[in-house]
């Protein structure tokens, strides 16, 4: 996900022209690791939290930095340095079996916990446990919890096992944030807390919302002028990350927006590392996250083949707002209850499978690719089934392939790369065969 | 007098049994009755039973199921309980069974609830939601509701009626099964040589599948045999097994370890059996009762939230302190988050608590125990012949 610094390793021998949009986002990524690097010193203080059930809104009305270690984990992955940082981790007692995100974090604070811009990043005086369609997120924060030794407060996001969110779910996240995490993260900020202010937050970030849906949306066109994947990962970032809430935020959206209306009207694809994608010959649904250590080769088996993916599943991870979701400044606590709730990952396997029926049809696309990643049972845990009944209902050809988030060790580019030519094959296969029904 | 040779013989008759003959006969027994399965860790089956429904535990095949379907609805990596369980499913071996419940303990099974609605949709299929929040009027009224909503659900899937007395009834008679199971863990703890610890598997296992009124009869049955009976008293060490509480491990692994020269004096097997700490009160709101119950009186383990760190694997050196264990042997299914992500925390503990330890893993079909008993066996040594005591 998001918010990409790119290594010397992983840049292309000659770098690609960078859009006004990326060029924002680098800076704003930038800033916000030289804001959290700074902290302390600027005696600014810091909240850990995790991006799905990310309550950015709020934090920012305690001003705190919003530190996620998902991201952090992320950028090791990019930058290829999260295998050692997992490996440091296993030989600390943590199990070869477990997410490697919190290995790589953990390994990350084992070896200096040092930012992408160099310098340490500051201990969380506060881990804000937004316990949302993850069950290791739980765990993660206990475990930071016992090396920093500070607040921590729980968010339990109830999971939606029937399909919907009742009135009992609410009203239980609601009255945690009136009576439990509002409260404690004004006693360890020392702020106290402005609804107001929640509200010009949650109306920004409203703003920024209906931009992103519409960039994402735009895939139905053909050609699609963005890979709602690989390039939804950088879209999702500022939204997904520390921004949303921020008049950067809208800034950031509202160019990506421009530059991708441009795209529209020119009749141009995406762009991809090696610039404008060429001629549009598959058009893919995916689910589950990328794999980050290999990211550039994962993407060039797609972009070589001219396969762009038109929705995925893992650009809802930390919202889904393609279905009407927009924080609602008018409700601001039943919105953030809400958000959370809504989140991909805490939907109910029937729901999410009723997503990516949705995903193939509007979206006009050839089918279903499938990364199943080692690290994470809540997307990967019955993918297999969501592959079958995506196939029976759409009549699209899926595939599936196996990977890791920050891993290297169970990146195989070679064993991937032949699952998807074959599927590219039967892809055109299923197109040969609906021709010569037709003919 | 029963000798507790035949009451185990009977227990493992059971257990050996995956195709569940026993809950089928009692369903069969009268027109309408409705069996209910529930995974791992916990559920109020005094609800399941107070709307005169059999309660039947699924704890996965074990490792006598061949898992030939299951494997094709999961990736590489996953713990085996998930793929044996869609076997046990596919296979037609829970054909009987009316509803199945999945408790909040991982993302895994979370999953699995959704996997039974798509499969098999006209069973009620419920993911059991528990709160991590442990205030009564907040997590505590968020319980309440959902025990209502699950009430509800099983009475219109069901067409049963769950009223307050029945659930009362259903209470009392839950707690004495508490009570009994505590009683047999307190006589393992106290003499262990007399209750092997597959013996005492096996025993409260049969509670899994059989109706709670006949294995409380059973339970009681055992415990006047094995007070009675006597067998050699070994030189073993005395350990705590933690990490079990999910996938189960085989009957063997648990057999090695004794073997191997350790007594086991407590676990974390088959929690649903004592989830609940004490006898939940009968007087009052029934749902009320059970939601304090669950808050305030209930096992800690690696699905559950520990808000306060001081806490946090407090549980594991109480039991190690109560039982006199020597030290604790961490035993955990292979992928299983919860277990595994908690383990180090735990061992922390246990380390500034100069507690030994030792850790490995296990799959429900593992089948090479060599290796358990070494490592086992090499801890039971080290500490009778090196501990300071």
């Amino acid at each position: 996900m998001t918010e990409i610094t790119t290594s010397r390793a992983e840049r292309p021998a000659k770098d690609a022209v960078k859009d006004e949009s990326m060029l924002k986002q680098k800076a704003m990524m930038a800033g916000h690791y030289d804001r959290l690097t700074s902290a302390t010193e600027r005696g600014e203080k810091v909240c850990a939290t995790f991006v799905p059930g990310n309550l950015n809104e709020l934090i920012m009305c305690f001003d705190f930095a919003n530190n996620l270690p998902e991201v952090n984990a992320i950028q090791n992955g990019l930058r290829k340095k999260s295998g050692r940082y997992v490996m440091e981790s296993e030989k600390l007692g943590h199990s070869e079996d477990v997410c490697t995100y919190v290995k790589s974090d953990i390994g990350m604070m084992a070896m200096g916990n040092l930012a992408p811009n160099g310098k340490p990043l500051p201990s969380p005086d506060v881990l804000l446990l937004s316990y949302t369609g993850c069950f290791t997120f739980m765990k993660w924060f206990e475990l930071l919890r016992e090396q920093y030794q500070c607040e921590t407060i729980m968010l339990h996001t109830p999971y939606e096992g029937d399909g919907w969110v009742t009135e009992n779910m609410r009203n239980y996240m609601v009255k945690q944030l009136k009576e439990e995490v509002i409260p404690k993260l004004e006693r360890v900020s020392g702020v106290k807390f402005d609804i107001d202010r929640l509200r010009e937050n949650l109306k920004r970030s409203a703003v920024a919302e209906d931009d992103l849906v519409y960039v994402l949306q735009s895939a139905k066109n053909k050609p699609s002028p963005i890979d709602a994947y690989f390039g939804g990962i950088y879209y999702i970032g500022p939204i997904f990350g520390a921004f949303r809430g921020t008049d950067d935020a809208i800034d950031y959206y509202r160019t990506l927006r421009a530059e991708v209306q441009d795209r529209l009207d020119n009749g141009r694809g995406p762009v991809t590392p090696e610039g404008d994608m060429g001629e549009e010959k598959y058009r893919l649904v995916t689910e589950g996250p990328p794999n980050y250590t290999s990211f550039r080769d994962f993407w060039k088996m797609f972009y070589d083949e001219g396969a762009v993916v038109v929705a995925s599943s893992y650009t809802k991870v930390g919202g889904v707002y393609d279905f009407g979701f927009r924080h609602d400044p008018e409700r601001p606590l039943e919105s953030l209850a809400e958000y959370c709730l809504g989140v991909y990952t805490n939907r109910s396997l029937p729901q999410r499978v009723d997503m990516l029926v949705d995903y193939v049809n509007e979206y006009e696309a050839d089918g279903l690719l499938i990364n199943s990643i080692k690290s994470c049972n809540s997307f990967s845990a019955g993918q297999l089934l969501i592959m079958r009944e995506v196939e029976k209902r759409t009549g699209k050809p899926a595939a599936f392939v196996e990977s890791d988030l920050v891993d290297p060790r169970y990146f195989s580019a070679a064993n991937i790369k032949n699952r998807m030519e074959s599927y590219f094959q039967m892809v055109d296969q299923k197109r040969a065969g609906v021709k010569g029904a037709a003919a | 007098m029963k000798n507790s040779k035949d009451i185990i013989d009977r227990c493992q008759q059971l257990y050996e049994d995956l195709d569940f003959t026993a809950a089928r006969e009692w369903k069969a027994a009268e027109p309408g009755r409705k069996v209910i399965g529930y995974m791992p860790i916990y559920v109020p089956r005094e609800i399941l039973h107070a709307g005169g429904m059999l309660p039947l535990g699924i704890v996965g095949g074990g490792d006598q199921l061949e898992v030939i379907h299951g494997d094709a609805y999961y990736q590489s990596y996953i713990c085996r309980i998930p793929r044996s369980t869609i076997e046990l499913g596919v296979s037609g071996r829970l054909d009987f069974v009316d509803g199945m419940l999945f408790p909040s303990i991982c993302d895994v099974i979370r999953n699995l609830s959704g996997m039974w609605k798509l499969m098999f949709p006209d069973v009620y299929s419920r993911y059991f939601d528990v709160p991590q929040n442990y205030a009564d009027d907040i997590g505590g009224n968020y319980y309440k509701a959902e025990l209502k909503e699950l009430c509800e659900g099983l009475e219109d899937h069901c067409g049963v009626k769950i009223t307050d007395e029945a659930l009362r009834r259903s209470i009392a008679i839950y707690n004495e099964n508490r009570r009994l199971v505590r009683e047999v863990y307190e006589f393992r703890a106290l003499e262990p040589w007399k209750a092997p610890a597959s013996d005492v598997y096996l025993l409260i296992r049969a509670g899994l599948v059989l109706p709670v009124e006949e294995h409380s009869q059973m339970m009681q049955d055992w415990l006047a045999a094995v007070r009675h009976e006597d067998r050699p008293m070994r030189d073993n060490c005395r350990v705590v097994v933690t990490g079990l509480f999910c996938e189960q491990p085989p009957l063997n692994l648990i057999k090695s370890i004794e073997l191997s020269g350790c007594y086991i004096v407590d676990d974390d097997l088959l929690l649903v059996t004592r989830w609940l700490l004490g006898d939940v009160p009968i007087d009052g709101d029934p749902l009320g009762n059970l939601a304090d119950a669950f808050l305030h009186h209930s096992e800690s383990t690696a699905a559950k939230y520990e808000p306060d760190l001081k806490e946090k694997g407090q549980h594991l050196v109480r039991s190690v302190e109560k039982y006199g264990a020597e030290g604790v042997i961490f035993a955990s299914p292979s992928f299983c988050d919860p277990a595994l992500l908690d383990r180090p925390m735990l061992q922390h503990v246990l380390a500034d608590k100069n507690i030994p330890y030792i850790a490995f893993k296990y799959a429900e079909n593992s089948g090479q125990m060599q290796p358990i008993r070494e490592q086992a066996g090499t801890f039971a040594d080290s500490i009778k012949l090196w501990s300071e005591a």
